[in-house]
């Protein structure tokens, strides 16, 4: 038999119908589904006279557009309010499973797939959101889709899928002391840009990605679509198993071993080819920090704000340019010069207990800058019960952060977590665009350690001289 | 009736050059407009940020707000064009515009598909091409002529050829309901089904 990738052998695992005219048609094994991408799909479906093909295979809950604080109020912007309730009504219509707004286990939807164990290896996982990679974390084809495809799968628990490129993204070695998952994904999205990985299914692999936690694997297959990825993989192993097993709904007794016998085939074959090769030393990453407006304008934390002349190509000067300008930053500025208003700890990216962990040991007995305001959202109910069952929530609340409920929050400010125009902001998150924080905001992307790091100075520090 | 795909065959008129990289979906549509429960309505905040200044009114040297591109069907840009959100909102508000195609070198997967779906045709070109039809465009009475059945994009003397897979062509040619289509395969699904290991999760 030839030898497969991880992610061939998943594919070719669920293929309805293959080729022909048409291109292969993929099953779904777990559709994740949040207010915001939906309500279309389902209001089509319905003057369509279908219905949900799979409820069972369904999770819904609502975290884009939900406020963090204030709950008992009930949600004051009725755009908001109607798309949640849109989503409340539709689930019941067609029996599917939602974690609402009351829900403890109410969360990112990201966050909570794993969590629940419904995320699991060698599964198709689609969701109406681009961070929907994330589950490539446990060796699943996770991807996101639009609007359509939501209803597609919703009707078929199908999609038709042409079949992407495969590229491997090595990296080998200890990551150095101060360097995190999310910096290994920002120094390779630096490196490959961001559409370097368009077209491609990445496999992340290398002595580095397998010691990693699911954590950090999640984080990193989180950020694929940064780097204009279909998908990011990580081959299951140990790690995965352990994270899973006793979770709510990981397979229990001989359908456990009979799970993890599959899984453990699952890693690409030795001697299987990819399309694509990108090798990285992890010696030779640093912490990052973003500068610009996307997230490949990224640069370690000692290095200078660069300058539209370092770039020969008239569109990646005149992008620099606007840039530059919109993040009001000068070249040559070192970026431990830069100064920031506000500090968002949350997002799919790193919201997650071990994440809340790392934050809360660099920042026990210090205090925020008194000109910075911070803010910590877990990434669900269930992440935050932990946190605070662990006393973090104290650690964080006594050095001045604000502790919020669980939803994506300022990562997209679509609820009323917002920057103010010029405010400038350290965000675990994953996007820097003009404007995603807020009309005016301007995003820098670090790790949860850079972050902290930086609510404590006010300014960004090179977390490897705290430890 | 549901949202129905108009058909593409060939699509003639005026085009709007927006030459900047990576333009991303937070642009096209900000996350503000994404509250929405409607299909229909997003083209007034198309590119909303661009557009208006902090107070709300428009930036005169902003492309689309110059008159005389009010009427382009076709808008011309750079590299990577519709990175970011999987939001089908930013093909939506581009279409409820009025465009009908936009080139580019290359384009994001998700946006890419999700115009698939809806009938915008995206149209990949090479750098130097696009180059060419953005200086083309700064006349806005210059028109380009996409032909989806030849494959070729003409504007005067200027002429390019694209490739388009051809299944995707031929449900853009004939405005197909995708869904209807995988529906004729509901006999292969029911065989996948009935094969799924137990061991899968299921919500129920």
């Amino acid at each position: 038999m030839a030898a497969k990738t991880l992610y061939e052998k998943v594919w070719d695992d669920h293929v309805v119908r293959r080729g022909g005219d048409e291109p292969d048609l993929l099953y779904i094994d777990l559709h994740l589904v949040h207010e915001v991408t939906s309500p279309q799909a389902f209001e089509s479906l319905l003057l369509q006279g279908r219905t949900v093909r799979r409820p069972d295979l369904t999770l819904a809950t609502v975290d884009h557009g939900v406020p963090t604080e204030g709950r008992s109020l009930g949600i004051r912007d009725p755009l908001s309010r109607t798309q949640i309730e849109t989503l409340v009504r539709n689930c019941e219509r067609h029996g599917i499973t939602l974690f609402g707004i009351d829900d403890p286990r109410q969360g990112i939807v990201h966050v909570i797939g794993p969590e629940q164990g419904v995320t699991q290896p060698g599964m198709t996982i689609v969701c109406g959101d681009s961070h929907t990679s994330t589950h490539g974390a446990f060796g699943a084809l996770a991807f996101g889709i639009g609007t359509s495809e939501v209803e597609h799968v919703l009707a078929t628990q199908t999609l038709p899928q042409a079949k992407p490129k495969s590229m491997a993204i090595t990296v080998d070695g200890a990551l150095p002391t101060g360097v995190t998952a999310k910096d290994v994904i920002l120094g390779i999205i630096a490196r490959i840009g961001v559409d370097g990985g368009v077209g491609y299914v990445v496999e992340y692999r290398g002595s580095a990605i397998e010691a990693l936690s699911m954590e950090g694997r999640m984080t990193i297959c989180n950020m694929s679509i940064e780097g204009g990825a279909r998908a990011g993989m990580i081959a299951p192993d140990e790690t995965t198993f352990a994270y899973l097993e006793g979770r709510n709904h990981a397979p229990r007794g001989a359908e456990w071993d009979e799970a993890v016998a599959y899984w453990r085939t699952l890693p690409t074959d030795p001697g299987a080819e990819f399309d694509r090769y990108v090798d990285i030393a992890a010696a030779d990453l640093a912490p990052y920090v973003s500068w610009g407006t996307n997230p490949a304008q990224t640069l370690p934390v000692t290095a200078v704000i660069p300058s539209p002349d370092d770039f020969t190509d008239a569109l990646e000067r005149d992008a620099t340019e606007r840039a530059l300008h919109y993040m009001d930053l000068a070249p040559g500025t070192p970026i431990t010069d830069i100064e920031i208003d506000r500090v968002f700890f949350g997002s799919c990216t790193n919201a997650r207990i071990e994440d809340l962990r790392a934050g809360a040991a660099l920042l026990r007995g210090k205090k925020v800058h008194p000109d910075v305001s911070a803010m910590v959202v877990p990434g669900s109910g269930l992440v935050k019960l932990q946190a605070e069952e662990e006393g973090l929530d104290r650690i964080f609340k006594e050095a001045g952060f604000e502790w919020r409920d669980a939803g994506c929050s300022m990562c997209l400010g679509m609820n009323p977590d917002i920057l103010s125009p010029g405010e400038r902001c350290a965000s675990t998150s994953n996007r820097n665009f003009e404007g995603r924080q807020g009309r005016g905001g301007r995003t820098h992307l670090v790790s949860p350690q850079m972050a902290v790091a930086a609510a404590v100075e006010g300014r960004f520090v090179d977390v490897r001289s705290w430890m | 009736m549901g949202f129905r795909v108009r058909p593409v065959t060939v699509i003639q008129g005026k085009m709007a050059p927006l030459p900047r990289a990576n333009v991303d979906t937070d642009q096209i549509i900000p996350k503000q407009f994404l509250k929405r429960v409607e299909r229909t309505g997003f083209g007034p905040f198309l590119f909303y940020d661009w557009a208006l200044d902090e107070e709300g009114e428009p930036r005169p040297d902003f492309v689309l707000n110059r008159p005389e591109y009010a009427d382009a069907l076709v808008l011309v840009s750079g590299p990577n064009f519709g990175s970011g959100s999987s939001r089908e909102h930013a093909p939506w508000a581009l279409e409820d515009r009025g465009f009908e195609a936009v080139i580019a070198p290359s384009f994001a997967d998700i946006f890419r598909s999700n115009c698939h779906k809806i009938g915008l045709l995206p149209v990949v070109l090479s750098e130097a091409e696009v180059a060419e039809l953005t200086r083309i465009a700064q006349d806005p009475e210059n028109e380009v002529v996409i032909d989806l059945e030849t494959h070729t994009v003409a504007a005067g003397e200027f002429k390019a050829s694209f490739e388009i897979d051809p299944f995707v062509e031929y449900c853009l040619r004939n405005g197909l309901d995708h869904i209807a289509l995988s529906l004729q395969h509901a006999e292969a699904i029911d065989a996948f089904e009935a094969t799924r290991p137990g061991f899968k999760p299921s919500l129920a």
